[in-house]
């Protein structure tokens, strides 16, 4: 019995798997190799996988961890390579190996997002952006569980940020908190929306790059 | 991706179904394919993926070097807004390409109710909806499926139908187009080659006209085309094409699991059926091929589910052996096995510990009528014997959720029919509390009754549908006659099926109801959410075209049937010999017993049943 830890890419058509359709997806994609993954006990047992962050639907990702156990004692040499001859297009695995460090040690993640402007980006939006985001306070509304809308400072989760203009978009490269608690990136549109309303992107993307560590090092 | 695409994905609901990609996905190098195919399904991607027919197809045509098949589904309605104001037409998953650039754009209809979904998918794709509007060969509409036994209702927007099953047909047809294309031929030079192709239907080559009363006086073939079309069969279940390696949708389906298609045809005659007549003759798959096939689809898709699909799955020769058979690796691969609705009159406790080991879902039974002499009028030979032994056995094995479905509005039925839908209830009610092996989890027994549609080619393609406010009496008194507290009695909603007789026995005219209640609206009528009979009246008081007539009109014996062209080698003559034996309420035996001349044996040379 060991336990393996998958890191994988999440692109293209298949950042519209859900997270729930992820997880029957590396179902399928196990069984399909062949390999055998632990079941939890009891009256419907089902395998156990654990993803180290959900991802959201439409924000991609090349830095995705997978968590699982299997019957036999592998060290995963290999195992990246035939998983992916079972994939649906845009999930890539990209190494497999006997995890380290917990989960809980990921503090961090990395990650671009683009804001796309269909007349051009607007004058000196990137700066305006970068001040925006650089105050000492960045309150957003966010719904809650309980549906009801709540005031968030996200700026004690914003760790660093970078902007840069490129032709027709904003690219933000950020450092966010990953989890305990955690921030979309995509919230960093939401500031502007709400602070800079004539800043508001006629589109986002989401990708993320990198898991880190509390200290900035990669987490693996 | 598309650009335009991904602005609108994070609007909708559920965009994994519109963007592909999945496992198993055909893709082609474009620059060696001849002819492209958008295979349409007009339901959502979930209710299309689901279909095994579909996924034949697919992989029986990706199969053609030259070809390349790709999928395209009828969106839901929040996505068809979003795709309307972004003014991006309807495009196939692999490639992405509108659907109006195939050289083929084919549907698969199974239901009538999908008839709105086909004229709002054309538009979507931006294709001139009926086909006189499309001189040009490309794109040519076509469509196949059950429905299209009756074309007649979408006889004005598709350029051919195929008749019976597509395995050996389609590729016929697509090599033709690959010919015609090569040779610049015209679209009627096609067509008129078409029609000469077995199992090829060109309803513009067909004039009819109609006398005062609105029945058909006479429908005319037009150069050279054949006076009778019969359907396509495959002979050899066992050389036709199995998908084993198929498409894994990445979100979940309805059915989403293997199927295994055990035997095509039904050997029971049920007279109301339309399947049971138009799928003759019946031939099996052995089982060793299915047990190979199951293995080869589980291990391929890694899929821990497998159901055995058939008409009446019970009836295979060899279940027991078969469900031995795929045994060993479902337990070895915790895979479950399960069987669609089962008839009541051979459920087994062998059969059922076959089942025990997966989960146990509910159990579905359809006796159909609620007494001994509508079912023999209807020859659904299932006593209620039969169903209390197959209840004891369920019960007793520990099933508590059972369905039982009926249908209401069936030829003969009287008051006395009705309230023995409710007597079966009750009498399965006491079962349960003397066999059930525990009590403790409750009995849930649901009953459902829809409202009958007779369809063409079965025994009562010639009977009047009962009206509304009588299927509602009878509905009505059926409830109060249902006591029983662990009971639920759901009943089919009225104004669906309704419509449903209208485009089941429609003819020609009926196009233009079609696209009138297109034009008001109607995308996905299929889904009550989205079907309104108001919407159909107007549409059909528009055309000046009265729907009772074609719902709720008797037919005399010699009146000309807008489907008689068609043939599926049952002979009327057959069929109007079983509507009598059901007005005698005499049952005919199965095919397996004894052989009632039908007329189906002549496409295996005599003799149609074999083991």
């Amino acid at each position: 019995m060991g336990k393996l830890r998958l890191r994988f890419a999440k692109e293209g058509r298949a950042v519209y798997i859900s997270h729930l359709d992820l997880l029957r997806t590396f179902q399928r994609v196990f069984l399909r190799e062949g390999l055998v993954v632990r079941h939890s006990q009891g009256f419907h047992p089902h395998p156990i996988l654990s993803f180290a962050l959900p991802l959201s639907v439409g924000q991609s990702s090349i830095c995705e961890l997978l968590d699982f156990e299997v019957e036999e004692a592998l060290d995963g040499q290999g195992m990246a390579e035939a998983l992916n001859r079972y994939m649906p297009e845009g999930i890539r695995a990209l190494e497999c190996y006997v995890p380290v460090r917990p989960v809980r040690e990921l503090a961090k993640l990395s990650c671009e997002v683009d804001f796309l402007y269909d007349a051009g980006v607007p004058d000196n939006a990137g700066e305006q952006i970068a001040e925006l985001l650089a105050r000492e306070s960045v309150m957003i509304q966010k719904r809650t569980k309980r549906k009801t809308l709540a005031d968030i400072d996200i700026r004690p989760l914003l760790h660093s940020l970078k902007v840069t203009e490129e032709p027709g978009f904003l690219r933000l490269n950020a450092v966010v908190s990953a989890q305990n608690p955690g921030m979309n990136p995509a919230l960093l549109a939401a500031a502007v929306e709400r602070h800079a309303p004539t800043l508001k992107a006629d589109f986002v993307r989401v990708r993320r790059l990198e898991t880190l560590d509390e200290s900035g090092g990669i987490f693996r | 991706m598309d650009k335009r695409l991904e602005r609108i994905l994070p609007q909708v609901q559920k965009p994994a179904r519109y963007v592909g990609g999945e496992y198993n996905e055909v893709h082609k190098d474009p620059k060696n394919v001849e002819v492209r195919f958008a295979f349409c399904f007009p339901d959502t991607y979930e209710i299309g993926m689901s279909n095994l027919g579909y996924r034949i197809l697919y992989g029986v045509l990706n199969e053609m070097p030259g070809v390349w098949c790709q999928r395209a589904f009828a969106p839901w309605p929040d996505m068809e807004a979003e795709m309307r104001s972004a003014q991006i037409p309807l495009c196939a998953l692999e490639s992405g390409e509108p659907i109006g650039d195939f050289d083929i754009v084919g549907f698969s209809i199974g239901y009538e109710m999908a008839y709105t979904a086909v004229l709002n998918m054309l538009d979507l794709g931006g294709i001139p909806l009926r086909a006189e509007k499309r001189p040009s060969l490309t794109p040519l509409v076509i469509a196949g499926g059950t429905a299209m036994y009756n074309a007649e209702p979408i006889a004005d927007f598709i350029d051919l139908a195929l008749i019976g099953e597509g395995e050996e047909l389609l590729p016929e047809l697509v090599n033709l187009l690959r010919r015609a294309k090569k040779e610049n031929w015209s679209k009627p030079q096609f067509l008129r080659s078409a029609a000469q192709t077995e199992g090829v239907y060109v309803p513009s080559l067909y004039d009819v006209a109609y006398k005062e009363d609105g029945t058909i006086q006479s429908i005319t073939p037009q150069d050279g085309a054949p006076s009778k079309v019969y359907k396509r069969v495959v002979h050899d279940m066992d050389k036709s094409y199995f998908p084993a390696k198929t498409i894994v949708p990445s979100t979940e389906i309805v059915h989403d699991r293997v199927t295994l298609e055990l035997f095509r045809g039904c050997i029971r005659g049920c007279r109301f059926c339309q399947a049971g007549y138009v799928y003759r003759p019946v031939r099996c798959r052995s089982k060793e091929q299915l047990v190979q096939q199951g293995e080869e689809a589980l291990r391929d898709s890694g899929y821990q589910e497998v159901t055995l699909s058939s008409l009446s799955t019970s009836d295979y020769p060899e279940l027991t052996a078969l469900c031995d058979g795929l045994e060993k690796y479902c337990s070895q691969n915790h895979v479950n096995l399960s069987l669609p609705s089962l008839r009541a009159d051979n459920f087994s406790m062998e059969l059922m510990q076959r089942l025990q080991k997966g989960r146990k879902a509910g159990l579905t039974f359809a006796p159909e009528a609620g007494t001994q002499r509508l079912r023999d009028a209807i020859n659904k030979n299932v006593t209620e014997e039969d169903l209390t032994n197959s209840l004891r056995t369920a019960f007793s094995g520990g099933w508590s959720a059972v369905k039982l479905y009926f249908m209401l509005g069936l030829p003969t039925e009287t008051d006395e029919d009705v309230l023995g839908i409710a007597e079966i209830a009750n009498h399965a009610v006491h079962t349960w509390r003397e066999y059930a092996s525990n009590k403790n989890r409750g009995l849930r027994l649901t009953v459902s009754t829809s409202w009958f549609v007779p369809k063409p080619f079965t025994a009562f393609q010639w009977e009047a549908q009962i009206p509304l406010e009588e299927y509602e009496r009878r509905v009505k008194l059926l409830r109060e006659a249902m006591t029983a507290k662990a009971v639920t009695y759901n009943w089919h909603d009225g104004d669906t099926s309704f419509i449903e007789a209208v485009l089941a026995r429609g003819d020609r005219r009926i196009g233009k109801v079609l696209e009138a209640v297109s034009r008001k609206g109607s995308c996905l009528d299929a889904w009550s959410d989205y079907f309104d009979l108001n919407r159909w009246l107007e549409a059909f008081s528009e055309c000046g075209l009265d729907p009772a007539f074609y719902a709720s009109r008797q037919r005399e014996k010699d009146e000309i049937l807008p489907w008689s062209v068609i043939s599926c080698f049952v002979s009327d003559e057959y069929l109007w010999r079983q509507r009598e034996l059901a007005y005698q309420s005499k049952a005919t035996p199965d095919c397996r017993t004894a052989c009632s001349g039908c007329g189906a044996n002549v496409v295996e040379g005599g003799e149609c049943y074999h083991g």
